[in-house]
């Protein structure tokens, strides 16, 4: 076995240099069609955006350390929780998981490269461009909008012309999502290795498919929601001005039609990771298989139906509250199967603890926590008290910063000695584990209490009951931001001078990339299918 | 005996313990005193409903999440590969993955029930004894009491915490950013009916004592109810992003025994008849512009700022600008009517010509600003 792979390896290595279509420099990176280097790309600009996105959230939390305005005023306050938010969600957690769609998963299904290669290279290229926009509205008159990442309708009207940046920005970032969507749809469906069938693909794979499914669906709907927007704000329509006929709350439907099958799109991806990483790391086989991916679908079809859970005070008749409220607690079933489902598959394991197996057991436990308060808030008459409280703010992030961002540290933990062919430095990963764990904790556990005893969210300035918690959640972000340079300086260690990795550092991983491809990987993942049992 | 063993082994143990004590004694007793962990104490009955359902959940939620937690820490403990432990190769079990479909479904519908009930208790807005129109505006409250004892008053309710200390050149008060001018003013035992509507945009008005939030929706009308259970002064804040000054108008309710409201309803109508100035009287531009500051503190200063600068682009200046320096026509055409699709809303609905002469007085003479008086008479001459 080994020998085979190991000529299929030389074979790669010999003409490795050829395949970077003639360029070099920053012109290969331009040009690229290689889903490696994109998959590269699209980490690379994530992380630059993670930092960003970060950047701003300490500078709110700076501002949020006391009452009172120290530091910045309440519009420009507005405008960093709204590119707080779009930043995260479109240029730094969605990006991530595409990159390592694109690394992964022709690797994991026996294929040569993504279907469209081109379309590829486009798909990411729409996102430098996007985001330079989005943060271009800084510098508009009137600055970036200051409405949140929602944008609810009519506040937008009032916005300055960052608000039309910031659209076309989402219409670019749209695009962008739809395009890598089609890609890995088509490549899952036709450039499977024989014998890899659907159901013997990787989980990571699935989750993915499903995922391009949902983005597939809910981005067009977005698209049209900030495209009225932006008729209702040049063009005189009326969508959402009741003066004319329309509804502000219509906005919010169609928002969130998009916004919750969007918590989807970021979480499913990250349950593949886990669902990755937890087996090689109990040793053991993931514990039921098939159930993992009927959950999976059965959440994104559910996450279709649940989308008003987020406007249970607007004033919805009786039977709309009750319908989403049951609607909304169903979630709770499958998402409970795939946490029981990662226990029993740790249950009588032979387990270990290497950094990539710390941050998906962190994803567990925190993650359910999220999906605990996120019970809590699917109940009408409770999510009338925290609706719109820091209790919602802290919900989410435990849904996207433990559990969207921690499966994407497993999985770049996870995988970067097959990308680069060395080893991440091991106790610095542990480090940078705990340290993100009690800081992330620092910042959102105490949030809960904020929303419980009525802190409203995206407020800069608090009554004086609620400084304690405040300043404790500050200086976790600190904490958190600091720790997250580590992270840096951790992966770029690795590249430059870790130590060669062996095909398989972890032995309990078995899914192609590890059994059949030589570390580093080589360029062209599979130039001829490899052969299944 | 373990104690000195420790310290043998790490001699500086007692100074590092004794220290984190301290800490932590310290910690925990200002926490005690300063830190709230749980739902506001309730003051309606749906509230205290809401508490228990809370309460409830969470036991149930957090029995679950120890039991999950329980079994990994024990896999995390027990079967680790340094203990040598060997992995089973199980990977599927029909029955176990059927018990633990069907047994969180029970769980959901244990806690659905209880809190179906309290929906239908919530959405029941029938039979109130007093009707009150709540109007959020950017960055304030309108209430208008339309329906029962004290029909026909009506007031606006604005933050009342001054400038200096929001930028912290003076010291902070006891409800810095929850006090107002004019508090709501509700008899305690009956059931008021909030009905919710905005001028401009979206905004919530949200009690937490009584476990009662409400989106304000432009050009809409919601309601929702509550019956305050005791007397007192409660709290709460504008609770959906409404711009600029979302943080900074709050919800301030002051329920009292039905004795005082009767009377608090007399003294107000008296009032309202007595305050209404006669816009056909003409006053001093000294007269004018101090009571015009006033208006301007409550009303303008948030955007256009103490200084007369605003926050240019959005915000325009107003210290030598064109508007408020040329024709009188414009200036009070536009405070009266406001800009659409901007911030500046029509103050025509909300202040009395008075009002609006005093306050259009006092930006015309203040800064560089040096363009005259104008009269109650001359705004209500423009008025629509």
């Amino acid at each position: 076995m080994s020998a085979v792979v190991d000529s299929h390896g030389h074979g790669h290595a010999h003409d490795y240099g050829d395949h970077h279509g003639g360029y070099g420099g920053i012109m290969r990176w331009i040009t690229t069609t290689n889903h490696k280097d994109i998959g590269t790309l699209y980490l690379w600009f994530s992380l630059l955006m993670f930092g960003v996105g970060g950047i701003m959230a300490v500078v709110i939390r700076a501002e949020l350390f006391s009452p009172g305005l120290q530091f910045v005023d309440p519009d420009f306050f507005n405008q960093l929780t709204t590119m707080h938010g779009l930043i995260m969600i479109f240029g730094a957690i969605m990006p991530a998981f595409v990159g390592f769609a694109n690394w992964q998963i022709p690797m994991m299904i026996g294929a040569p490269d993504m279907a469209f290669a081109r379309l590829n290279n486009w798909s990411f290229w729409l996102l430098p461009f996007a985001s330079t926009l989005l943060v271009l509205s800084f510098l508009m008159p009137g600055g970036a909008p200051g409405v949140g990442w929602t944008m609810y309708a009519p506040l937008t009207v009032q916005m300055g012309m960052g608000m039309d940046f910031t659209i076309f920005a989402v219409h670019l970032l749209g695009m962008s999502s739809i395009l890598g969507a089609i890609n890995i749809i088509t490549t899952i469906l036709n450039l499977r290795a024989p014998g890899m069938t659907l159901l013997r693909m990787p989980l990571f794979v699935w989750t993915w498919l499903i995922t391009a499914y949902l983005l597939l669906a809910v981005m067009p709907v977005l698209a049209g929601a900030v495209t009225m927007t932006l008729t209702d704000r040049h063009f005189g329509t009326t969508f959402f001005n009741a003066a004319g006929g329309g509804d502000p709350v219509l906005y919010q439907h169609i928002f969130w039609f998009f916004g919750h099958p969007e918590v989807y799109v970021v979480a499913l991806p990250a349950f593949g990771v886990i669902s990755q990483v937890i087996p090689a790391f109990s040793r053991k086989p993931l514990f039921g298989y098939a159930s993992m991916v009927y959950a999976t679908a059965a959440i994104a079809i559910i996450s279709f139906i649940v989308w008003a859970h987020h406007m249970y005070t607007t004033g919805m008749p009786v039977t709309g509250q009750l319908f989403f409220m049951y609607a909304t607690m169903l979630v709770a079933v499958p998402t409970g199967v795939k946490v029981f489902n990662w226990v029993a598959t740790m249950w009588k394991g032979s387990l270990s603890f290497e950094t990539p197996m710390l941050f998906a057991m962190g994803f567990l436990f925190m993650f359910t926590l999220g999906g605990f308060t996120g019970l809590v808030l699917s109940i009408v008459p409770v999510d009338i008290q925290l609706q719109d409280t820091y209790y919602v703010v802290a919900h989410f992030h435990y849904v996207m910063v433990a559990g969207a961002l921690f499966a994407a540290f497993a999985g770049i933990y996870f995988w970067l000695p097959k990308w680069t062919g060395r080893m991440y430095h091991e106790t610095l990963g542990k480090i940078h584990f705990w340290l993100t764990l009690v800081f992330f904790n620092m910042i959102f556990f105490v949030q809960h209490f904020l929303g419980l005893a009525g802190m409203p969210r995206r407020i800069p300035d608090y009554p004086l009951m609620f400084e304690t918690w405040n300043q404790i959640s500050s200086l976790g972000a600190f904490g958190m931001g600091l720790a997250q340079l580590l992270f840096v300086y951790i992966v770029v260690k690795c590249i430059r001078s870790g130590a060669p990795a062996p095909q398989k550092p972890w032995d309990g991983a078995d899914s192609l990339e590890w059994t059949h491809l030589p570390t580093p990987a080589p360029y062209h993942s599979f130039e001829t299918p490899p052969v299944l049992r | 005996m373990p104690i000195s063993s420790a310290t043998a082994r790490f001699p500086r143990a007692p100074s590092i313990a004794a220290g984190a004590a301290v800490f932590l004694g310290l910690t925990f007793s200002g926490l005690a005193l300063a830190l709230e962990w749980n739902l506001q104490p309730a003051a309606s009955g749906l509230a205290a409903e809401i508490h228990d359902l809370h309460e409830y959940v969470m036991i149930l939620c957090t029995a679950i999440f120890v039991g999950v937690f329980g079994f990994m820490f024990w896999s995390v403990y027990a079967h680790r590969k340094s203990k040598g432990h060997q992995a089973e190769q199980f990977h599927e079990n029909t029955t176990v993955e059927m018990l633990w479909t069907v047994i969180p479904a029970i769980i959901l519908v244990i806690i659905a029930w209880p809190a179906t009930r309290l929906v239908v208790a919530q959405k029941d807005t029938a039979a109130a004894d007093l009707t009150i129109k709540v109007t959020g505006i950017q960055w304030k409250w309108a209430y208008d009491y339309i329906d029962g004892e004290g029909e026909g008053i009506s007031f606006i309710s604005t933050l009342t915490t001054p400038r200096e200390q929001i930028e912290g050149r003076q010291a902070k008060g006891e409800h810095y950013l929850l006090e107002v001018d004019n508090e709501l003013v509700v008899p305690v035992n009956r059931k008021i009916r909030i009905i919710a509507t905005a001028a401009d945009v979206i905004h919530a008005w949200w009690v937490p004592a009584f476990g009662v939030k409400q989106d304000a929706i432009p050009g809409f009308l919601r309601d929702t109810w509550f019956r305050a259970a005791k007397t007192g002064v409660f709290r709460g804040q504008c609770a959906e992003l409404c711009g600029k000054e979302h943080g900074f108008m709050p919800v301030v309710v002051r329920v009292v025994s039905q004795e005082d409201y009767s009377k608090w309803v007399g003294d107000k109508k008296q009032a309202l008849v007595g305050q209404a100035d006669d816009p056909g009287k003409k006053l001093s531009l000294e007269d004018l512009k101090a009571r015009g500051e006033k208006v301007y503190a409550a009303n303008c200063v948030a955007c256009h700022q103490a200084s007369g600068k605003g926050m240019p682009p959005v915000f325009p200046p107003l210290d030598g600008s064109k508007i408020a320096t040329g024709a009188k026509a414009r200036h009070i055409d536009m405070v009266l009517n406001g800009k659409p699709n901007t911030a500046m809303v029509a103050f025509g609905k909300q202040l009395a010509d008075t009002e609006i002469a005093a306050v259009i007085t006092y930006e015309r003479n203040s800064w560089g600003n040096r363009a005259g008086e104008v009269q109650p008479g001359e705004v209500r001459a423009r008025r629509k």
